[in-house]
């Protein structure tokens, strides 16, 4: 559970920044008239779909973090062994770097005002993420095929836990990006298309990054981390 | 199933899912919600978790009877009453509820971030807002932990992976599980059940300060010093889950950690207490039913708190915990205070919601029983729990380290369990005749400055503020400002000439 006090140390640290910037130091008996009621942003209020998007990045963020301690605390145990991984992750991870990098390329696109290029690259994103996910599919019936079955171990039990959970996570954002490419067939170009474009890019970024937290993982290149990690606890 | 259905399905429903939906928007000024339709779905997503959840009482084997905790490998194995199907459909249950409590969670978080109307910064926005807010945060935060740990003992029940579960014979016959580990459960568990303690209360706090201010008069003492100790009580609530393990075999110096962070929440709770105390100090105190729930609320907040540090030692905790001390302490601070500011704020807020009073003689009768009540149930159980009687056992038999006179003693406390459950009858007797043939209420019967009793109509027509939204000029506590007018400036009162801050 150390990996939370990391977790911890982050969101409390951003929430903490936004609140002192908000003015929590203020004595509101003393100010009289009317004043700001937001402190950033030009006094405007933030927009609600992005504010809410980062709220939920924080949700996901816990989740995961509280699935990596999970992993590290029942690492430590005599009967874990590490199931030799699906070779198709390697491609996996190369379609959803791709996907990432072709939903900024959107992004970009949409603010510069150009809509056939952003259609094109929210399609090879959408294509791409297609691709990593029954990739993912392909990787979950390799290791049954194997007999590498999730009651049989608990490290394989963590491979379906975490590789679904990211999944799951993905498939929502899909629902959204295919709303988005919707939209994009439909509607003019314009502002508030181009919000809804990097708000997709911002989740695909960080499927991105937690996909890579993930991999770290299953291929123990974060063993040593589990270790110090475990160390602290006890 | 009791432990489980008060403490997230009523008490977290009610106070962000209820208060806050009701009280958020028109608090800061907003027409709704900022996503509607989420919120929508969030409401039949939890209706959906509650039905599956009663479905368990009608499934072979009965609801689960592992207790609000669902430690494995008890929950999932035989002897544990529904170990069949009543553990699914449980675990099911909160997953779904989580899903729509996060949804709903985001909305109350975005509303407050984004929806404030003109002139309402964060510190000019009431007490109850504030703590609802950090709540919804708090539970954002919190309730992965518990998703987490109902999702792998749904896959340990039914898949049969070992996340949770060592290798064990159940009746004679050795399963198939191997090396899991409860103690991760545990963590996983009490990383959301602690905070949820300070979800339900944080709320509560905020209600509090608002009805004490309403009805004695006066401003809330050290309004700022109230806000940071709901942001320090939302911190350190979410290190120190930690102390529900003492007796798991943590190691010492990590107990030690978290019996410091434990008795540091003590710190702001106490700040709290003291400012409601300084702003009844002097004051014109009106005792209303709200207020008397408001107070019956500081006197039994105080009196678990109390328990909570004798707890909160390793020391002491560790020959306590299995006893009906932990009962007591955890039904005086988290069921009896609670309940009462629901209550508090039913009377107090009903006016709004219906455009009718309650009736104030039932009411009081209301209170003085339940007050009372809880006390006598509640406070004979602090003794029993000293002498030894263990928690969790319907039938003693013939313990002999128990004297005989824990027997009376139970009885009695049985008797008014039931006699205050049945009076609570008087309270839906007045909500509903009230409804119909309450006194009129105007827009503002207690002659409150907050925003919410500003409203053109009462109760809130759609949308709230009609065709203008209202715009803050000043803090919601300006009660007695000498040389204004009235005892009260509501919020949205524009500045008179000549007049300085208070």
């Amino acid at each position: 559970m150390s990996v939370m006090a990391f977790f911890f140390i982050f969101v409390f640290s951003v929430a903490l920044a936004f609140l002192w910037r908000e003015g929590v130091l203020e004595a509101p008996w003393l100010q009289e008239g009317e004043i700001a009621a937001y402190h950033g942003n030009g006094g405007r209020p933030p927009n609600a779909a992005k504010t809410a998007l980062f709220i939920f990045l924080g949700v996901a963020l816990c989740l995961f973090s509280l699935l990596c301690a999970a992993f590290f605390m029942r690492m430590g145990s005599y009967d874990w062994q590490s199931p030799p991984l699906p070779r198709i992750l390697w491609f996996n991870t190369a379609a959803l770097v791709a996907s990432s990098g072709a939903l900024h390329r959107a992004s970009a696109a949409a603010k510069e005002a150009s809509p056939q290029r952003m259609k094109i690259a929210l399609w090879a994103g959408a294509v791409a993420s297609l691709l990593f996910f029954f990739g993912q599919l392909w990787a979950w019936r390799q290791m049954i095929a194997e007999g590498f079955y999730a009651s049989g171990n608990p490290a394989n039990a963590f491979f379906f836990l975490l590789t679904g959970a990211h999944a799951l996570h993905l498939l929502g954002g899909l629902v959204a990006l295919f709303r988005t490419i919707a939209r994009a067939a439909l509607e003019k170009p314009g502002k508030s298309l181009a919000a809804t474009v990097e708000l997709c890019a911002i989740y695909w970024h960080f499927l991105l990054a937690i996909w890579l937290l993930l991999l770290a993982l299953l291929v123990g290149w974060a063993d040593n981390l589990g270790v110090i990690c475990r160390r602290l606890l006890t | 199933m009791h432990g489980m259905i008060m403490v997230v399905y009523m008490l977290t429903a009610i106070f962000l899912g209820g208060f806050g939906n009701y009280l958020i928007p028109l608090m800061i000024g907003a027409r709704d919600m900022v996503f509607p339709f989420v919120n929508m779905l969030s409401y039949w997503v939890y209706l959906l978790a509650t039905l599956v959840l009663a479905a368990s009482y009608f499934v072979p084997g009965g609801p689960t009877g592992a207790g609000w905790t669902l430690y494995p490998p008890q929950a999932i194995l035989t002897g544990t009453p529904g170990h069949e199907w009543g553990i699914i459909l449980m675990l099911s249950s909160l997953i779904l509820f989580i899903i729509g409590f996060t949804m709903g969670g985001l909305n109350y978080v975005v509303t407050v971030l984004q929806a404030r109307t003109r002139g309402m910064t964060l510190m000019r926005m009431p007490l109850t807002v504030w703590g609802i807010f950090t709540a919804a945060v708090m539970a954002l935060l919190a309730f992965p932990g518990l998703f987490v740990a109902c999702v792998m003992l749904l896959l340990d029940r039914t898949l049969g992976t070992s996340f949770f579960v060592p290798a064990i014979v159940e009746m004679g016959e050795r399963r198939d599980y191997s090396g899991g580990s409860p103690i991760l459960f545990q963590h996983l568990f009490w990383f959301f059940g602690h905070p949820e303690v300070y979800i339900v209360a944080l709320p509560a706090f905020g209600m509090v300060s608002d009805l004490i201010s309403v009805h004695a008069r006066k401003n809330i003492f050290g309004y700022r010093m109230m806000v940071w100790a709901i942001l320090a009580i939302g911190v350190l609530s979410m290190v120190v889950w930690g102390h529900h393990m003492y007796v798991s075999g943590m190691d010492p110096l990590f107990g030690f950690f978290f019996a410091v962070t434990t008795l540091a929440i003590a710190v702001p709770t106490a700040m709290k207490v003291y400012n409601w105390v300084v702003t009844l100090w002097r004051a014109d105190i009106h005792f209303t039913t709200p207020m008397l729930f408001a107070l019956g609320f500081l006197v039994t907040f105080v009196n678990g708190g109390i328990t909570g540090l004798y707890l909160g030692n390793v020391i002491v905790d560790v020959p306590l915990s299995a006893t009906l001390f932990v009962v007591a302490h955890f039904h005086m601070v988290m069921g009896i205070a609670p309940v009462l500011v629901i209550f508090g704020a039913i009377y107090h807020w009903f006016p709004k919601i219906t455009g009718r009073m309650m009736d104030e003689r039932l009411g009081k009768i209301h209170f003085w029983i339940t007050f009372l009540g809880a006390y006598a149930i509640f406070f004979p159980m602090h003794y029993l729990g000293l002498l030894g009687v263990p928690r969790r056992f319907y039938d003693m038999n013939d313990a002999t380290f128990v004297p005989h006179s824990a027997v009376g003693l139970n009885i009695f406390m049985t008797t008014m369990a039931l006699f205050v459950g049945l009076s609570q009858l008087i309270f839906f007797y007045n909500v509903f005749k009230s409804l119909r043939h309450g006194a009129s209420a105007g827009g503002n019967p207690w002659r409150a400055a907050s925003l919410e009793w500003q409203t053109p109509e009462t109760p809130p027509g759609h949308g709230n503020w009609g065709k203008r939204l209202p715009v803050v000029y000043r803090w919601p506590y300006g009660y007695n400002i000498p040389g204004a007018p009235d005892d009260f400036v509501p919020q949205n009162a524009p500045l008179q000439k000549g007049e300085h801050a208070t």
